[in-house]
């Protein structure tokens, strides 16, 4: 046992592949945060009057907000002064196109696997590269207009699409929402929009891929995706970030809006940059996601796999307002050496024959803290409303936690919800089984992981599934015995 | 005593009962044979009135009433009994109190008075003598923690108190070793009587060795494509369902 | 903390200490003094604190209960509520009025060497069984203010010490009535100890008359030696216009087993929180509780089970039955400490809405340090059984009826694990008053 306890810290020690630092010039504003920042902000992106309103009304509303304490992580406190709030690599104001991009960036993607000139690309997937504060790229613009598919950096869309921005920002996550949401509501510098019309199903795969580069620099992006009447898209994330011996800062808003009939697909896999092998370093990622099933029969899923950041804090939620509305969320979450995750959802049945379904899996090792909270609200009008939760944890080795905290509210006779949850190690025995038949060790290990994260797996796209898995390998390398 | 008529039943969006026609006269007993996924299930389930199928077409007439019209509790009330495939547990609830709640709910349906204590311990002593059943069992709760073959037992338990007109046996047979299967069919037909009507639906011909049929019927795709005497329940035992198509093919032309 | 808030308290204190200062030793004095400051300092709970925030506490703060000094038995009142209480004539018996013992009601049977069934008043005048430490409880729980006031009042109770080996024939139960007009509260502070490889059964009932409404703040905290087995009862039948607030702290040593069985009918709030110390391995602890609001009662129930230690198992199994504009909370937390593998934790939580105006918050948690454990907990909320439902109107029985024998089997399940007969008589009559199941 003791060899294998040897094994399972090694396998703990892991590598982060997307590492390294792109050397660029960056427009960078001083560090620290004041109203004069955020109109810089503003000015910055040539932003409209309301949108600096806004910005302005969720600063000062910040200024009365604590930092939430009920989340089960512990960091040392922010010193929200010291980051900066936009930085963005410096080129020629307007891209037209790839041509324009600088080389330095397109290797950058390119290294991260993340190839953006069309041709080299993936068919179905559509990117919007965003690389700290902005978003420098954005393929497949011209296919997606034909099908009438708007799908461009926010910054953009507030120039472009002023209506339709300002008639849905804030409508799901309001400014006012909580601590980190106010904060990206003052700060955001960009992001992506997506604008899906009626009765239209987007021909591919749309995709946002993060990057954080600069130093000090914390990352505040904002999506938005609004699915007309009866349409359908699948949305894709990814996150990396350099290595860097100090904690940055990433607070993301997402806001999903699906009106009658409609559908959204969200897939995330998260993998900034999770700190060393000693906790030096790595993301502090608080990110507030919610989407709103506002029309009957409309669908939201939320699938997500976090093997990144020092710490995650997200709740990707579902509030189910239209009839029949069905909210999902499929999580797997990798606490490995240092990292400490509080992540789960919130699914408020408001409407009548609401379903919700939530599967969340926690994979801990190391000394990693993975805790899975929920909440499952059921209104009093939403008759006939269903749930059915399940949260498994994964403990690997003796001196990580795993921790489950589901809040379940019912105010109606009808509602049926259901919660399991379950805790267990790699058990020597499979292990030993799958060793008995050839397989070495980590094989061994990775393949019950596998097994365990199995249905989360089954719902991402093809593509994100391979990543994800791959990446679940990588987190764990080391871990187990 | 029931008759139905081009019955058709759905659940969802499949459609199961694709328009059955059968006549059941007291004092008989019918067998309802085929292959799994025929629908045998579900029209004894749609006969008993379960909640989960819709009725598309067609009639059922039960002593010359509406039968699909009833309430589940008022079907049971008028004399049909359906032993389950899958007898379903309840925790919590006795056995005795069940069955005692069971037959006054009949009895106070049908205007009689309450049984008494002492005639419902005298009948319960004697009908559990009959399925050779150990009275402990009744002070447990409903199926709980019963092995299949015990649940099959208490089922048809149920049905020697209920004393119904009508008794459907759905898989009667379904995971009972030889010795039960002969304690069981013993009990059925100590229930035979020119009153009572029984439906006996079974997907193997083992059964009908100890409850013999006065019909057999084969169910296949939703609707009775052949039916005899007991002498087609051998010769499906002897050929098999596959001769069905021929068979189905057959009532297609007529 | 508004001042205010304790204010009416420390005048009902200042009160209390000097009616005791001629009876009252110096430690328990000072004893006293000291949790009346933690109190203060700690305030009446708000709803915005997280572990309070379904329940209020309010009528606390804003209109203070009153001491009961003397209690008068004249009226009968208590008589008739004590004459309800009762399990059985032949059970050890110690009863309460307003937190005040009456010996002429209790009665003890013979017992064997060493066993003690005493009150807690006569333990303090006798100076005996070491009580400067154990009544000195001090937590830093989510229940630290209440127990905090019960230390500063700690006047009466029972005391329960059953010595090595011995096996207690029969229960003991424990009747707390409360009768007095007036806005009244007491703090009854229970003791139970068993020595090692010793048995007894503890049942402790809670109920009171009709009228102005009071509060019962109580506190029982139990020490189980090695191998010792406690069979834990508490009837809550306190009535509706009062305020119950409870906790049960119980510290297991190595291959002890206890089990509580909680049954919550009364108050128009409850808080009845459990906490288990399993400081031992190969203990066993089972919880399993009943709640059933109606009308405005609101009933949080919450336990907590500590695994410090290698190789115990937990079982959990509450339920709720809630009604008209009722509403419930059960919060259990089952932390897995570092040290203790081989945790075997389950906790299941069902709940059942018979009112669309009755809500039920529920949040089991699981807190695991360990790896090699098994922990799960489940939480059903909803309607009855489908298929029960169509098996028993298969059967004849009409759709109310066997709606409510779904509704007493669902209760009736907690109910059976109660192993002594006259408790368990006793709270199957009231399932069946309670849901009109006749007598078939």
């Amino acid at each position: 046992m003791s060899s294998e306890n040897a094994l399972l810290e090694e396998y703990a020690q892991r590598e982060y592949e997307h590492g390294f630092i792109t050397d660029i010039e960056a427009d960078s504003i001083p560090a620290g945060l004041s109203e004069e920042v955020v109109r810089l902000i503003s000015q910055k992106k040539n932003e409209p009057e309301w949108l600096l309103e806004w910005r302005l009304k969720a600063y000062r509303h910040w200024l009365t907000l604590e930092e939430p304490k009920w989340h089960n992580v512990k960091y040392p406190p922010i010193d929200y002064q010291a980051s900066v709030y936009y930085s963005a690599p410096v080129q020629k104001p307007k891209l037209n196109s790839l041509d324009e991009v600088d080389p330095v960036l397109l290797e950058t993607y390119e290294k991260l696997g993340i190839p953006l000139e069309e041709q080299k690309m993936l068919a179905n997937v559509a990117v919007d590269a965003v690389f700290d504060s902005v978003s420098i790229v954005t393929t497949f613009r011209e296919t997606l207009e034909k099908h009438g598919v708007i799908f461009c950096p926010f910054s953009e869309a507030v120039h472009r699409f002023p209506e339709l921005v300002q008639k849905y920002l804030g409508s799901v996550v309001p400014y006012s929402d909580n601590f980190f949401a106010s904060l990206n509501s003052a700060v955001f510098s960009d992001g992506s929009f997506c604008y899906i019309p009626k009765g239209v199903r987007c021909p591919m795969e749309l995709s946002t891929y993060f990057r954080i580069n600069a130093q000090n620099t914390g990352q505040f992006e904002r999506t938005l995706i609004v699915a007309e009447e009866g349409s359908y898209v699948s949305y894709l994330e990814g996150c990396t970030a350099p290595k860097r011996d100090e904690n940055q800062l990433h607070a993301a808003v997402v806001e999903l809006v699906a009106m009658e009939d409609a559908q959204i697909k969200y897939s995330t896999v998260q993998n900034w940059y999770p700190g060393d092998s000693e906790g030096k370093g790595g993301i502090y990622n608080f990110v507030t996601k919610r989407g709103a099933c506002r029309g009957d029969n409309s669908q939201i899923s939320w699938t997500q796999v976090e093997t990144g950041s020092a710490i995650t804090w997200k709740y990707p939620s579902v509030i189910l307002q239209g009839d029949n509305s069905v909210g999902e969320f499929y999580s797997v979450a990798v606490t490995a050496n240092h990292q400490q995750a509080d992540t789960g959802t919130k699914m408020i049945h408001i409407g009548k024959n609401t379903k919700s379904t939530i599967i969340s899996k926690g994979i801990s090792a190391g000394v990693g803290q993975n805790s899975y909270r929920g909440e499952v609200k059921i209104m009093k009008g939403a008759t006939n409303a269903r749930n059915f939760s399940q949260c498994d944890s994964l403990l690997i080795g003796d001196k990580c936690g795993a921790h489950t905290f589901p809040y379940i509210e019912v105010r109606n006779t009808t509602g049926k919800v259901e919660h399991e949850a379950s805790t267990s190690k790699v058990g020597e025995d499979q292990i030993y089984y799958l060793r008995q038949r050839g397989l070495p060790t980590e094989d061994a290990v990775n393949m019950i992981v596998n097994g365990f994260c199995k249905e989360v797996y089954d719902v991402l796209p093809m593509e994100f599934a391979v990543e994800a898995r791959k990446l679940l390998n990588v987190s764990l390398e080391g871990s187990v015995g | 005593m029931l008759e139905i008529k081009n019955l058709h039943a759905r659940s969802e969006d499949t459609e199961i009962l694709k328009g059955i026609n059968l006549t059941v006269n007291a004092g008989e007993v019918h067998a309802i044979m085929g292959p799994n996924g025929s629908g045998k299930s579900t029209l004894a389930h749609v006969l008993a009135g379960r909640e989960d199928y819709e009725i598309t077409e067609g009639e059922v007439t039960y002593e010359g009433k509406d039968l699909l019209d009833m309430e589940i509790e008022e079907r049971a009330a008028e004399g049909v009994f359906l032993a389950y495939q899958y007898p379903v547990e309840i925790s919590g609830v006795s056995n005795k109190y069940f069955l005692k709640a069971a037959i006054n709910s009949i009895r106070k349906h049908n205007d009689q008075p309450l049984i008494s204590r002492g005639d419902f311990v005298a009948m319960l002593k004697e009908k559990l003598a009959l399925l050779g059943m150990d009275k402990s069992m009744m002070d447990r709760s409903v199926n709980e923690g019963f092995s299949g073959g015990e649940k099959k037992r208490n089922e048809i338990l149920q049905m020697a108190m209920l004393e119904p007109k009508l008794a459907i046996l759905d898989e009667t047979d379904s995971g009972l070793d030889i010795d039960a299967l002969k304690i069981v069919s013993q009990g059925v037909n100590a229930l035979r009587s020119p009153e009572r009507g029984i439906i006996v639906v079974t997907h193997y011909q083992r059964l009908l060795e100890y409850i013999v049929p006065d019909k057999v019927h084969v169910l296949a795709g939703g609707k009775i494509v052949r039916s005899g005497d007991k002498s087609l329940a051998l010769e499906l035992e002897d050929k098999g369902y596959s001769f069905l198509s021929e068979g189905a093919e057959a009532i297609a032309a007529n | 903390m508004i001042a205010t808030e304790t204010d009416a308290y420390q005048e009902s204190f200042n009160q209390f200490q000097t009616d005791q200062s001629s009876t009252a030793p110096a430690w328990l004095t000072a004893l006293r003094q000291a949790a009346m400051e933690r109190f203060t300092e700690l305030g009446i709970p708000t709803k915005r604190i997280e572990d309070w925030r379904f329940t209020s506490v309010k009528p606390l703060a804003t209109k203070p209960y009153q001491n009961v000094q003397s209690i008068s038995l004249a009226n009968g009142d208590a008589e008739e509520l004590l004459q309800r209480a009762k399990l059985d004539e032949s059970f050890h018996r110690l009863v309460f009025v307003n937190g005040h013992h009456v010996p002429q009601w209790s009665s003890q049977h013979e017992l064997p060497a060493g066993v003690v069934i005493e009150n807690l008043a006569s333990s303090i005048r006798d100076g005996s069984r070491d009580l400067q430490g154990r009544l000195g409880l001090e937590t830093s729980d989510e229940a630290a203010a209440f127990v905090a006031l019960n230390s500063a009042f700690v006047n009466d109770g029972a005391v329960v010490d059953i010595p090595e080996g011995v096996v207690l024939d029969r229960p003991i139960h424990l009747i707390f009535v409360s009768v007095e007009d007036g806005h009244t509260v007491c703090h009854p502070r229970n003791l139970i100890r068993l020595g090692k490889g010793s048995g007894a059964a503890v049942i402790e009932t809670y109920l009171g008359r009709e009228g102005d409404g009071y509060f019962t703040n109580a506190i029982t905290q139990i020490e189980l030696d090695e191998k010792a087995d406690l069979d834990h009862h508490k009837l809550q039948h306190e009535q509706t216009e009062s305020l119950h607030i409870a906790s049960t702290y119980i510290d297991q040593k190595d291959s002890s087993q206890f089990r509580s069985h909680y049954f919550s009918f009364g108050s128009l709030l409850a808080r009845n929180e459990i906490n288990c110390m399993l400081d031992g391995e190969e203990i066993v602890s089972t919880l399993n509780g009943l709640y059933m609001p109606t009308g405005e009662q609101l009933m949080d129930c919450r336990t907590r089970i500590d695994h410090a230690r290698p190789n115990c198992n937990t079982y959990e199994l509450y339920k709720g039955i809630l009604d008209d504009r009722a509403r419930g909370v059960f919060n259990g937390k089952i932390f897995v400490h570092q040290d203790a593998q081989k945790t075997d934790a389950k906790q299941s939580n069902q709940a059942l809405l018979l009112s669309d105006d009755a809500v039920v918050n529920t949040k089991p948690q699981l807190e695991i340090y360990a790896d090699d454990v098994k922990c799960t907990h489940g939480a059903t909320i909803g309607e009855l059984d489908e298929n029960a439902l169509y098996y028993l109107r298969s059967r004849g029985i009409a759709a109310p009826l066997a709606r409510k024998m779904l509704i007493f089997a669902f209760a009736n399940d907690v109910v059976q694990g109660v192993e002594i007969p006259a408790v368990r008589q006793h709270l199957e009559t009231i399932l069946l008053s309670s849901h009109g199941l006749p007598d078939v």
